[in-house]
């Protein structure tokens, strides 16, 4: 890779190689989906508040989507939600978070000119383009985009005939997850090569900062799970398009039996699984690293147990792989199994709590500076602790039976995996703002942004718990068809007000965000006075990050507010003084 | 690691080390084919849990694969065998191609290569066969022969046959793939591409592909023909 050259304007913004102007790519391309994401959401819990009524939000929609009256669709509230899930956890919370930080930070913190390969990470974020496209178009085919949820589960999702968004709408979802795919895989390569083979000289493996260590566990899992939904993607087309058997088995419909049989659509459960809940982790990890170098810098203080911490992020991804009967505990799953995988879950529980205590004791006492990333970084731990609480519940595979597919389930891993990784991108965000556009970002709408944001989202996760235990089940076109919920309509028009309000927060951020591209006020080098290496980068942009030399690492990133030093930071070029221990 | 490789690195990056003695290409390799691993991993988990369920019913390969060209009588299984034969030794002219690119001896490389490639293509023509056999199908009483297809199967389950195509394919298309690779890696050997920069460690990445593609053939091998 040579150091920086003259760009024009397709190969510096479009075709880019640059890790950093990819990194922006996935950032930019992920807050669109965001969007898009979130009216969806927001444009539902208006028809569960009012239902069957119609709404000005509805304009945003296709007019085939419409009853006469104006009111939504039936099988478009399930394609509304089924779009929802797909967006938000795969383009946003994956390919947003993990795209965006792994890119800007892995070469930046760990002193490399570049990704191992430029090109590979180009052609990854275009695999992620196309397969952006391709999703975006189902939601224009006349048969609605697909609508059997995000889990696709067969039969409904292997039967064109079943309903309307079996069709094409499924055929792009599925082509378009198969892209999806392979640009991660490219990227997760990409990732975990550069962290091994390009650290600068002096970066062992026990100085990298926590970011960099989440973000290579987070692309191992991906590397060792996306390839199983790829298989498992695979064995769905052909059910679909070339009529094997590997999920179906003695369907009648229509009146007419299908000639499908020996199949088993578990099989699809269990391979589904087996990436979704790595999955969890790839979505949750990179926020966690973002969380501990932002909780250390603006705690002025060492993080707490960092051993402690890569060991943890560690034992979580191994466990990641061995708990997926827990999504699966009303399948007929023999008792003893599902006790097994109650076991392993809580497990679990062990190296969560080892990063909230080591987050919670690098606060204590700290000189905290409450910058709106911060504050988004303690909401992590928050939403973390809140969430996982009733991921105790879940995971008993005797409670889970009575919460199972209901509004509890909704709300906690909403909290847990939603709610602490989007504040992650948020602290990521705003934190590493002035390096991304070498200006700054607006305070005071941080502070609105997160706290808005905080209330509403509580306001709408907490009393989904409820909702959940009082029976109400998930993807319910209307609550009230039932009189046995007709208590719990109030409880649904909160939610709903608090998801519109929440909504509205976003344009803070957005503002804020763009606005300050062009207009915040212009960045310092080191502005939140950190150890990390990117900080020792020109604000400016170049090609290489570096002008002259590479630097060199002497110590970990952690040292902060140590004895005996001028400032309360120490750079991690800076040589140690003599007679001075390392941490 | 050859020291031009070294120089390479240094040249590029300005210093920085290999902690692993290995170039990220290679370590690049290796990982992908831990991802391609798990894709196979999970298409042969998913037989295993078919085949488990119908364990009494399941087709006995020893009973659909018995046929050989030219030859009459029953054969169970000496084509496959062949064909795993040709592909096992055109891992060993793999390793050949290697160990002479290191050795830095181009002609060697281009013979062994060629051979690798020819070992390559006749496996993929033996596959075509089996699979002409095997779609020709069974005759039934009436004796109109009944073709296995995605959707039907002469000789049992028809999952039997979905799965015998869809793996068996899978893996074909990664012994073609390979093939084309090998030929492009060829064109740029005779070029002498890698005389020029030093080193031949693209043969060496290739090697570890088509390696790893004969493995999985073992995996298959084992679980469709043999258990």
């Amino acid at each position: 890779m040579s150091e920086h050259h003259n760009e024009n304007f397709i190969t510096k913004y479009i075709f880019s190689q640059d890790h950093k102007m990819i990194a922006k790519q996935f950032l930019i391309t992920g807050m669109f989906m965001a969007v898009v994401g979130m009216l969806m959401s927001a444009i539902f819990r208006v028809q569960l508040a009012n239902p069957g009524e119609t709404s000005v939000l509805y304009n945003l929609l296709p007019d085939f989507w419409l009853t006469e009256t104006g009111a939504l669709q039936p099988d478009k509230y399930l394609a509304l939600v089924t779009m929802h899930g797909t967006i938000l956890v795969f383009w946003v919370l994956t390919a947003g978070l993990s795209g965006t930080f792994a890119n800007f930070l892995i070469p930046l913190q760990i002193g490399a000119r570049d990704m191992a390969s430029g090109f590979l990470n180009m052609l990854s974020y275009w695999f992620f383009f196309i397969a952006t496209v391709v999703l975006m178009s189902s939601l224009f085919v006349e048969t609605g985009p697909a609508s059997s949820g995000w889990t696709i589960y067969p039969p409904l999702s292997a039967l064109p005939q079943a309903i309307d968004g079996s069709g094409t709408g499924m055929t792009l979802w599925l082509s378009s997850i198969t892209l999806f795919v392979v640009g991660s895989l490219l990227g997760g390569l990409n990732y975990i090569v550069t962290i091994l083979n390009l650290r600068t000289i002096g970066m062992s493996m026990q100085r990298l900062p926590l970011t960099i260590w989440a973000l290579l566990i987070t692309a191992i899992l991906g590397v060792l799970s996306f390839p199983v939904l790829l298989s498992c993607g695979l064995l769905l087309i052909f059910d679909r398009s070339f009529g094997t058997s590997f999920y179906l088995s003695d369907i009648i419909i229509g009146g007419e039996a299908l000639h499908n049989e020996g199949g088993s659509p578990i099989l699809f459960e269990h391979l589904f699984w087996f990436l979704g809940h790595p999955e969890v982790y790839i979505i949750l990890l990179p926020a966690l690293g973002i969380v501990s170098e932002v909780i250390a810098v603006n705690s002025r203080k060492p993080i707490f147990g960092y051993k402690a911490m890569v060991g943890a992020l560690m034992l979580i991804a191994f466990l990641s792989f061995i708990v997926w009967g827990h999504h699966m505990f009303m399948t007929g799953m023999n008792p003893f199994l599902g006790s097994v995988f109650t076991f392993t879950t809580l497990l679990i529980a062990i190296p969560s709590a080892i990063k909230v205590f080591n987050y919670l004791a690098t606060l204590w006492r700290g000189n905290i500076r409450f910058t709106p990333a911060m504050l988004f970084a303690i909401g992590t731990v928050s939403a973390f602790i809140t969430g996982g609480l009733t991921g105790i519940i879940l995971g008993d595979s005797a409670l889970d039976i009575n919460v199972h597919d209901t509004y509890f389930v909704i709300g906690h891993f909403h909290i847990v995996m939603g709610l602490s990784a989007i504040y992650g991108m948020f602290a990521g965000v705003y934190h590493w703002f002035p390096k991304m556009y070498g200006r700054m970002m607006n305070k005071k709408l941080g502070y609105l942004h997160f706290w808005g944001t905080f209330i509403c989202a509580y306001g709408v996760f907490f009393p989904m718990h409820f909702l959940g235990l009082a029976g109400l089940p998930r993807r319910y076109y209307q609550n009230t068809a039932f009189p046995m919920f007709d208590g719990l309509s109030d409880i649904n028009d909160l939610i709903t007000f608090f998801a519109l309000v929440g909504a509205a927060v976003q344009v803070f951020f957005l503002f804020n965000f763009f606005y300050s591209i062009f207009k915040g006020p212009k960045a310092t080098q080191n502005p939140w006075k950190s150890n990390t290496l990117e900080w020792t980068t020109p604000v400016e942009r170049i090609h290489g990050n570096w002008p002259g030399e590479l630097p060199v690492v002497t110590r970990w990133a952690y040292d902060y507010s140590k004895p005996g030093a001028e400032e309360d930071f120490i750079l991690q070029t800076e040589p140690l003084r003599e007679g001075e221990v390392e941490h | 690691m050859d020291e031009a490789l070294i120089k390479d690195h240094k040249t590029a990056w300005k210093g920085g080390d290999l902690p692993y003695k290995a170039s990220y290409g290679k370590l690049m390799m290796w990982f992908f084919l831990i991802t391609d691993a798990l894709t196979f991993s999970a298409f042969l988990a998913s037989y295993g849990f078919s085949r488990f369920k119908y364990q009494d019913s399941w087709p006995i390969a020893e009973e659909v694969f018995t046929h050989f060209p030219f030859l009459h009588g029953d054969h169970p299984l000496l084509f496959v065998a062949l064909m795993t034969f040709i592909l096992i030794m055109s891992s060993v002219t793999m390793v050949l191609a290697v160990n002479y690119g290191h050795k830095m001896e181009k002609n060697k490389v281009i013979l062994w290569l060629s051979l690798t490639i020819v070992g390559g293509i006749i496996f993929l023509g033996s596959q075509a066969w089996e699979w002409s056999h095997f779609i020709h199908g069974l005759a039934g009483s009436d004796g109109i022969f009944v073709p296995a297809t995605l959707i039907s199967n002469p000789y049992g389950l028809p999952l039997f046959a979905d799965y015998f195509f869809f793996i068996t394919g899978f893996h074909g298309f990664h012994v073609f793939s390979g093939v084309v690779i090998l030929i492009i890696i060829l064109i740029n050997v005779i070029k002498g591409t890698y005389e020029k920069r030093g080193h031949y460690e693209m043969v060496e990445k290739v090697g570890l592909y088509w390696h790893f593609v004969d493995l999985v053939w073992v995996f298959v091998f084992t679980f469709f023909y043999l258990v």
